[in-house]
């Protein structure tokens, strides 16, 4: 049991909890307090001592499910041998003698898998199998690719190779006993087949997300299938999550060194102003004051979903955003953002200014018209943007401003350094006012910008 | 045999819970067993209102034990959780005993001697008259255990947390003057949460993680039963339907247990012996505690009301 309890560990590693060597001495006393048979008080108890949050709850739970329902499979794909043999058995009488299934000791020299498979001892063979997988070590199967090589290796530690020289010997001495014994043999197959396929599900689901996940995040967002649409909104939760957790709250920074005489003397009144407790004065931080420009239009229509997915959460971590969408003329959208989820706020702000064709000048003279008054000396302006203006008016002139009444001005790129200024890319004309330009193509340049813009307020 | 006992022992849990009118899950009953046998504090998180602060009450009570409780918030420090020096005192006791100390040190010919004997007189004003214990302390001292509630921990500072760690994991606590205070018997410490922030991994991993949500309805029938004794069986179970429903919608705060005891007293009160739109319009504020809440809810009132009463014909 202690081994199994074991193997459940990694599973639980498998699925995305975080199971420590101390987490896993706990759990062992644990259970060795409520002990084993009860299942639903051992299922409480794995899943009061190892997970951590509720979300993690709910993934041991089905892990436990799917752990713990596995010696049944086991023990079924045998009973289909044993459907099969019984057809055999049906059919062999004819041939007479070696038939009655399992009656007639199989024959001696036989391999002990043979003798096994003969005698369908069904927990032997479940048993076996078990075994054989633990020796195969399957617990460390990682990849669906894998799953022929551990098969094979469940099998050969199972003594396949004798299996074939008695199959080969019984072929010319006993051909029904080996009809019999094939048939065995193809759902043994099966069976080692199912519990490696239950193996890889339990085993190896964390590092396949990893790796999905690795390549989505390095994906250009422009170029996601729509299938992935799904997920890529999932990893940029996760990215706003750890953002907001890491800013959110602010962390107490005192400066030592500056005494603080007012709060040092009203604190020590108890004792005659006798300063027993020191009071120091705390730096001040500027609050972070973000203004959001993003655009909506039509050429960056697959990538702008992901940016107001982003200014979303910005919202969130951050108490002073101000957040604009444009194509040809431009809205503030702060308060749909701010009041809505971010489906439904992304559907709003599409309909109302999305998908047309982007005209850059005319969205900052709406900019400049009635929001200029948003940017004080403590603002940083992103604009998200491909920065092409349809070869119409780009109003350069206008950044410039917004540059210099604000703290800095960092536009991101959906498009590669190699395609700005080409065709009608206004993006050179731009750069010259922004404090930073970056290319922010994929999930984790993303990550990166907006992390590197919060943090600047810490 | 050792099988047999922990189901019967956490049954006993559960029931002596109730009998303090705290109607426990079986989960909630596994994690309080738990705790008492391997001595692990609880981490309870879920929503607020569903009984999280109750549950420490309850145990304390059903114990007989006393509970000493710890409301956390944003600067709470170890001067006001763990212990403080009482200075006041100590500077009270120099100025009383000037004269006693000049006269004991009068003895002394150089300075370097009146040092010496200061010394020899050991840490006077350090010793254990001069601490004033605050709740962890306290917890520690009691000689027949109790229940330490710590609530809120999300509310205090990722500091307080790391401090909080010796006494989770070894139930002592280090004064630098004085050395290590080790619980005289460990107790029963219950920590809440309601998930504001998340806790450190540290932290986390020296308790047993206990989620409680919103109960089933069967579980919140028997908890409105034995908290509002007097209310009709019908009654109950149409209001506690109604609130099931209402918990579907997309609110800003949904109605946890205390709502629907509060709202249960409310329509004893009243005397209502059934649900009808009139009387949940008038009441609502009991349940929803936002105007937009209410304006979301109120369209839907009637189509509830006929809900519960349906389910309750063939529940």
């Amino acid at each position: 049991m202690r081994e199994n309890i074991h193997r459940f560990f990694r599973a639980a590693r498998g699925a995305g909890v975080l199971v420590s060597p101390a987490e896993s001495i706990d759990a062992m006393r644990a259970v060795a307090e409520v002990g084993v048979s009860d299942r639903a008080i051992l299922r409480d108890t794995l899943l009061l001592t190892l997970a951590k949050s509720q979300d993690e709850k709910l993934a041991l739970g089905d892990c436990f499910d799917l752990f713990f329902s596995q010696p049944e499979p086991r023990q079924e794909q045998p009973e289909a041998d044993s459907d099969d043999s019984p057809q055999d058995a049906d059919q062999s009488p004819s041939s007479g003698a070696a038939s009655e299934a399992g009656g007639g000791p199989p024959p001696e020299e036989l391999g002990s898998l043979a003798q096994m498979l003969l005698s369908q001892d069904r927990n032997a063979i479940a048993a076996a199998i078990a075994g054989a997988a633990g020796a195969a070590s399957l617990s460390d199967i990682r990849y669906s690719t894998q799953r022929g090589i551990f098969s094979s290796r469940i099998l050969d530690a199972m003594g396949l190779q004798r299996l074939r020289d008695d199959l080969d010997e019984l072929t010319v001495t006993n051909p029904a006993l080996a009809e019999r014994l094939r048939a065995a043999l193809d759902a043994l197959r099966e069976a080692v087949r199912d519990t490696v396929a239950q193996g890889l599900a339990l085993y190896a689901r964390e590092e396949a997300e990893n790796l999905r996940n690795e390549i989505l995040r390095n994906a250009p967002l422009a170029r996601i299938e729509r299938r992935q649409v799904a997920e890529m909104r999932a990893l940029i939760r996760q990215i706003a999550r750890r953002l907001r957790e890491r800013y959110s709250k602010p962390r107490k920074r005192q400066r030592r060194g500056h005494l603080d005489v007012r709060r040092t003397l009203r604190r020590n009144a108890a004792w005659g102003g006798v300063p027993f407790l020191t009071a120091w004065k705390r730096k001040h931080r500027d609050r972070p004051r973000i203004v959001a420009i993003c655009d909506v239009s039509g050429s960056v229509a697959q990538v702008s979903d992901f940016f107001l997915l982003l200014i979303h959460s910005l919202h969130e971590v951050v108490d002073d955003v101000h957040s604009f969408a444009f194509s040809s003329h431009l809205i503030e959208v702060s308060d749909i953002l701010e009041s809505k989820s971010p489906e439904e706020a992304m559907a709003e702000i599409m309909s109302k200014v999305g998908f047309g064709s982007s005209d850059y000048g005319s969205s900052l003279v709406d900019f400049e018209k009635e929001f200029m008054s948003t940017l004080t000396p403590q603002t940083t302006v992103i604009v998200l943007g491909d920065a092409r203006s349809n070869n119409l008016d780009p109003r350069a002139d206008i950044l410039r401003r917004i540059s210099e009444r604000s703290k800095r001005l960092v536009w991101l790129n959906p498009e590669g350094r190699l395609a700005w200024g080409f065709g009608d890319s206004e993006m050179p004309r731009y750069a010259t006012f922004c404090s930073v330009v970056r290319q922010c193509a994929t999930a984790q340049q993303l990550e990166r910008a907006v992390s590197d813009i919060v943090a600047t307020y810490q | 045999m050792a099988d047999q006992k922990p189901s019967i022992a956490i049954e006993a849990v559960e029931s002596g819970l109730a009998a303090q009118g705290y109607i426990a899950s079986r989960q909630i009953a596994t994690a309080v067993y738990l705790s008492q046998q391997i001595e692990k504090p609880i981490l309870v998180e879920g929503p607020a209102g569903v009984g999280k602060t109750e549950l420490a009450k309850a145990i304390a009570a059903w114990r007989g034990m006393k509970m000493i409780r710890l409301q956390c918030y944003e600067g709470l420090d170890e001067a006001k959780a763990l212990y403080e020096w009482k200075y006041a005192k100590q500077l009270l006791y120099t100025q009383i005993l000037k004269d006693k100390l000049g006269e004991v040190l009068g003895g002394a010919q150089t300075l370097h001697d009146a040092l010496n004997q200061l010394h020899d007189f050991g840490d006077v004003f350090f010793s254990k008259e001069f601490v004033e214990p605050r709740p962890l302390l306290q917890a520690l001292e009691q000689p027949g255990g109790c229940v330490l509630l710590i609530d809120e921990i999300d509310k205090s500072d990722a500091e307080f947390e790391s401090l909080l760690l010796e006494i989770l994991s070894d139930f002592q606590v280090t004064i630098p003057e004085l050395g290590t205070i080790s619980a005289i018997t460990p107790p029963t410490v219950i920590l809440t949460s309601n998930s504001e922030r998340d806790l450190g991994d540290a932290l986390k991993r020296r308790c047993l993680h206990l989620h409680i949500g919103f109960p089933e309805q069967r579980l919140e029938e028997r908890i409105v039963e034995s908290r509002v004794p007097n209310i009709s069986q019908t009654l109950r179970r149409q209001m506690v339907g109604f609130i099931h429903e209402i918990r579907s919608l997309d609110l800003k705060k949904l109605p946890s247990v205390s709502e629907t005891i509060d709202w249960a007293r409310v329509l004893v009160l009243l005397q209502a012996s059934e649900l009808d739109t009139e009387i949940v319009k008038d009441t609502l504020n009991v349940l929803l505690k936002y105007e937009a809440d209410i304006e979301a809810a109120s369209p839907q009132i009637t189509t509830f009301i006929a809900k519960s009463a349906r389910s309750n014909v063939f529940g």
